[in-house]
């Protein structure tokens, strides 16, 4: 009991700044014009995969939401933040109804990632990496997940070869300050300690935009990416 | 005695390997091979069955005339023969032209078979579809309503994206329209024209029922034509060793009346 005191009193002091003077920078991710229309995805040749589609799924390159809001754009701190270290918790990749999900992950340099097969098929999974060394590695239904790392930061294809219409992406940052937008469109980077920082933001289709946010104190600033839509 | 032995053995392992090619060729050629459903197949399994009957029947007289010198021969004492009786070039003569006669007749009954399929090219009214090979799936093409295919660029192909062919929508006009499946639909009594490629290493597209199996060759556009004359849902399958997913590269042949079939098409091109 005695020793637990001063393990408590240290917790607080370690999290304190960043619980009452860390920053917040948020906003929403937009588009402008008409996306391209997205293709039905023909699962015919796999039936165990087609039978979980009540209706026919649609490529995931644009997934837009209500109000133009643009989903799957990462957006990170690319520069002005301190965070070398991996989060020791893994990051989950899952193969369902032959699909990725989700179809954009963002994880640390470093960081586990776990490959789930929750279908009754084989997959194989290959993400194209041209500056992390690039495999692929087959997992029949039921086998345990696949335990990977990425060591340098880079944005990878990734695809299935045995389904040629599996499509996904791995994010891998050199920081764990990232959120992913959503249905909303929004994100939101909390604990930054003050500083200034330089804000990306990433679409697979669409490329990549930055801006520059200084965070004084215990403060939220709000930045707003716009997209431009290509017609195809 | 042991010879005698032998050579029923011998014998009973012809009778016993007689068995399937009875069964094919006098029991209905659907005991191997489920119903044709094609304009051609009747003449390919017609081929099957010719070959069958000459080949069974050649193996069972050798077996047996085999059976029979053993059964004769294989008890005497009196040594080993230092000449083949009447000379060795006789029989391999003999054996030449044996053989020989009877390749040259498979080929004789079986040019018709052949060159209905290959020698004689589509009609001007065939439908034209586009087939794709890739590891490991089949994509089909059709040209869409402006009856036009657009051009082919491998750089442009974009799996993810559903882009199989390599289509280039943004400065093609023809490609804007063309329709991409991974089941191949056609109406039933029309032929037929597909234009086969393959997108990275060999494959084949085998469908039993249309009596149908041609290799993709990759860097050759191939042509094959056929009609379809029953309504249904076959297997297509690969049947040249692809690579991994080799065992799971197949779709299907979805044979529909020629209303379903307008009607499909109308709507994917929706």
């Amino acid at each position: 009991m005695h020793a637990s005191k001063p393990c408590i009193a240290m917790l607080i002091a370690t999290l304190c700044p960043a619980l009452m003077f860390g920053g917040t920078v948020s906003g929403k991710v937009t588009y402008t014009g008409t996306p391209v229309k997205q293709k039905a995805i023909d699962m015919s040749k796999e039936p165990s995969c087609a039978k979980q589609h009540a209706t026919p799924v649609t490529t995931e390159t644009i997934v837009t939401g209500a109000n133009n809001v643009l989903e799957n754009v990462v957006v990170y701190i690319s520069a002005g933040a301190d965070d070398a270290n991996a989060p020791s918790q893994a990051v989950t990749f899952t193969q369902k109804g032959c699909q990725y999900i989700p179809h954009v992950i963002a994880l640390h340099t470093g960081q586990e990632l776990q490959v789930v097969n929750a279908d009754q098929t084989s997959h194989n999974i290959h993400p194209l990496a041209k500056v992390n060394r690039e495999w692929n590695k087959s997992q029949p239904p039921g086998s345990p997940n696949i335990q990977e790392k990425f060591d340098q930061p880079e944005f990878i294809s990734v695809k299935c070869n045995i389904h040629p219409w599996m499509h996904g992406w791995f994010a891998v940052l050199k920081t764990s300050h990232y959120s992913i937008t959503g249905d909303n469109g929004g994100f939101s980077l909390p604990n930054l300690p003050p500083g200034k920082y330089t804000i990306t933001a990433w679409h697979e289709d669409y490329g990549t935009q930055t801006q520059d946010v200084t965070i004084t104190g215990n403060e939220t600033k709000s930045i707003d990416f716009s997209f431009k839509a290509k017609a195809y | 005695m042991s010879g005698k032995l032998f050579a029923i053995v011998v014998i009973l392992i012809a009778l016993a390997s007689a068995v399937p090619i009875i069964n094919h060729t006098f029991m209905g050629a659907n005991v191997a091979l489920p119903e044709d459903i094609s304009t051609h197949g009747a003449e390919i399994d017609k081929q099957i069955d010719e070959t069958m009957i000459e080949a069974g029947l050649s193996f069972l007289a050798a077996q047996l005339v085999l059976g029979f010198f053993v059964w004769q021969y294989a008890g005497r004492k009196d040594g080993v023969l230092k000449n083949f009786p009447g000379g060795a070039k006789y029989l391999v003569l003999a054996a030449v032209l044996l053989v020989g006669a009877e390749a040259i007749a498979l080929g004789a009954i079986g040019t018709k078979a052949w060159a209905t399929v290959y020698f004689k090219p589509a009609s001007a009214d065939a439908l034209p579809i586009q087939v794709q090979a890739g590891q490991f799936a089949f994509y089909f093409r059709y040209a869409g309503p402006d009856g036009k295919f657009g051009g082919l660029h491998p750089d442009k192909i974009d799996e993810g994206n559903s882009n199989f062919f390599g289509l280039d929508p943004e400065n093609d006009v023809a490609a804007r329209d063309d329709i991409t499946s991974g089941e191949l639909v056609i109406p039933v009594n029309k032929e037929i024209h597909l234009m086969m490629h393959a997108k990275d290493v060999g494959h084949s597209f085998y469908v039993r029922e249309l009596r149908i199996q041609q290799d993709f060759v990759p860097g050759l556009d191939l042509s094959l034509h056929f009609t379809a004359t029953k309504v249904g849902k076959y297997e297509i399958v690969c049947t040249q060793l692809c690579g991994l997913g080799h065992y799971n590269m197949k779709a299907y042949l979805n044979v529909m009346s020629q209303d379903d079939f307008d009607k499909w098409l109308k709507a994917q091109s929706n």
